[in-house]
């Protein structure tokens, strides 16, 4: 249902994305998806990692700006039409999507979607009655 | 030649007697009139009587902005307040403001020597006069204003802003004289060759500038691109507003206004006067003002004077352009800054910590003006238009405390270097020559 997101607040300085992702590739952590969202300023990088404890503990002790948050991963076939009908679900149910990014799994035929919405759990409702499937934090470890 | 008044080719032994006998009365009504001044003047051990040379100033106490805190908003007036027919105000140090008020003779002083500005400049009754400075609390639009209007000019209160507009009325209107900040007078150059305007479907011929630090070099393009003579003008609310200094066709330092402020140039460490020519921290007296008659006033305004006698004829002592301030208030465009306003505006906001960096620039001859704030590391950042939001929130409130509008840039927890002892909260990239 929900997983576990680590945000990381960048200033648009010249490599500091390299920092953020070197510093968690040294520590051993799996980037399962990640999206970067960027103003003229700064940006935010959102990852979904094996082991989001362990990454948010990692970039606070390295001193970036790490911030924990749940969001929505739902499991869908990896075939045309399948995320429109996600998302169809969540707009004629009135829930507001603010972000989403995708990702191809491993198994074969099948993708995962990462959802920011702004009422969660009326959006979970929604997915469950309409058969959508979620992943959930070990699954995301797993993969 | 041409002078406003007489006085402005006051014989110096005359002078001085004027200013003595005004000193004495002033330092006589404050006392009387004015506790916290009072108070002041008992601790140092000296009465208004004491005062019986021009050099028995020093002895009396200094006064600095922090008084006028300290008594906000009208306790150092020296008249009762029905007397009051207008006041002004500006940026304090943390949020509060200085407020200054004026009586019907102190208007009248003020315009007389502002119209010995324009007129210094070689404004008439019949020219045009455009005002470009900010008309309100802020001293300049009003105070040009009532210099021109005691000239005898057409004046024409425009104000700040639109610059299209301004140069529409420019045209129109047949401006002669234009009054603003000197960055602001190369905006409008800069403008009116953007806009395909001839320069012959202009009458401007000369420009008085001030309200913001500005160079010899800043001079010459602005007569270059403008095609006018320009002359600097000096002032500041606590003592009058602008007018307070005026330029003269010599273009060489400002005439100061002796027979209404006696000034001295100190050390501003250990207050000792000092010589002609030397730098230091200009101090000024009022000697006629009736509402707000400031004692040796500390302006934080570092320059030098000189009692060489001018080509002009004006006998008045003159002080050189100032070189920069004893404090860290910064001017940007023509607005007093304090960084320990920004600082105030920020404790208040939630989100972020008050590590902060002013970055001042002046881009197209306009400054600009930018806060990095430090994030606050729990800050829940995790929607860009949270902090999007954040960052507008904090735009809008410095722009209604400092009256001018800045950039507000978020930046990373602890990514503002810290210095031991003094922080350093300002860069300003301004180059002035």
């Amino acid at each position: 249902m929900y997983v576990k997101q680590i945000s990381v607040f960048i200033e648009n300085k010249f490599g500091r994305l390299a920092d953020i992702t070197g510093c968690i590739a040294e520590h051993g952590i799996d980037i399962r998806a990640m999206s970067l969202a960027d103003t003229t300023d700064f940006g935010i990088l959102r990852l979904i990692v094996d082991k989001p404890y362990e990454a948010e503990k990692i970039l606070k002790d390295n001193s970036f700006t790490v911030s924990m948050t749940s969001v929505i991963a739902v499991g869908i076939d990896d075939k045309p039409g399948e995320l429109a009908r996600a998302i169809r679900v969540l707009s004629d149910g009135g829930v507001s999507v603010e972000y989403l990014y995708a990702f191809v799994s491993r198994e074969a035929g099948r993708a995962s979607v990462i959802i920011r919405v702004d009422d969660g759990d009326k959006a979970v409702e929604l997915l469950t009655s309409n058969g959508i499937k979620f992943l959930s934090d070990t699954d995301i470890a797993d993969m | 030649m041409k002078y406003f008044d007489v006085y402005e080719l006051i014989e110096r032994d005359e002078l001085k007697e004027l200013q003595l006998n005004r000193l004495r009365k002033t330092v006589q009504r404050v006392y009387t009139n004015v506790k916290p001044y009072a108070d002041k003047m008992d601790e140092a051990g000296v009465k208004p009587e004491d005062i019986r040379t021009l050099d028995d100033l020093r002895r009396l106490p200094f006064t600095v902005k922090q008084d006028l805190r300290d008594n906000y908003p009208y306790g150092l007036f020296a008249c009762p307040t029905d007397e009051v027919v207008r006041v002004h105000a500006s940026s304090g140090t943390t949020g509060k403001q200085t407020v200054v008020g004026y009586t019907r003779a102190d208007l009248d002083i003020w315009n007389n020597i502002t119209a010995r500005a324009m007129c210094a400049a070689g404004a008439t009754k019949g020219d045009f006069v455009h005002v470009s400075y900010g008309y309100g609390l802020f001293t300049g639009g009003l105070g040009l204003h009532g210099g021109a209007e005691k000239l005898g000019a057409a004046t024409i209160p425009v104000s700040t802003g639109n610059t299209k507009r301004q140069l529409q009325i420019m045209r129109d209107f047949g401006s002669s004289v234009l009054c603003c900040t000197p960055s602001y007078a190369l905006v409008l150059a800069e403008a009116i060759k953007d806009s395909g305007i001839d320069r012959s479907e202009l009458k401007l011929k000369c420009g008085i500038f001030g309200a913001e630090p500005w160079s010899e070099n800043m001079r010459r393009q602005i007569e270059q691109q403008l095609q006018i003579k320009a002359y600097d003008i000096y002032g500041l609310s606590e003592i009058m507003g602008p007018g307070v200094a005026y330029e003269c066709s010599e273009q060489n330092g400002m005439h100061l206004n002796e027979d209404n402020f006696i000034v001295e140039v100190i050390n501003p460490e250990t207050g000792e006067p000092l010589p002609d020519g030397e730098y230091g921290e200009l101090v000024i007296t009022c000697i006629t003002k009736q509402a707000l008659p400031l004692i040796r006033y500390r302006t934080r305004d570092i320059t030098a004077l000189t009692h060489e006698p001018c080509g002009c004829g004006r006998t008045f002592v003159r002080m050189m352009r100032p070189r920069g301030r004893t404090d860290d208030m910064l001017i940007i465009r023509g607005v007093n800054v304090f960084p320990s306003q920004v600082e105030h505006v920020l404790l208040s906001m939630e989100g972020i910590v008050p590590q902060y960096m002013i970055v001042v620039d002046r881009i197209d001859n306009l400054d600009r003006m930018t806060v990095n704030v430090e994030l606050s590391p729990d800050m829940p950042f995790d929607a860009i238009r949270l902090l999007e939001q954040k960052e507008r929130s904090i735009k809008k409130a410095l722009e209604s405390t400092l009256g001018i509008s800045a950039e507000v840039h978020l930046v990373e927890p602890k990514s503002i270097q810290r210095v031991e002892g003094k922080s350093v909260h300002v860069i300003d990239n301004r180059v002035l020559d």
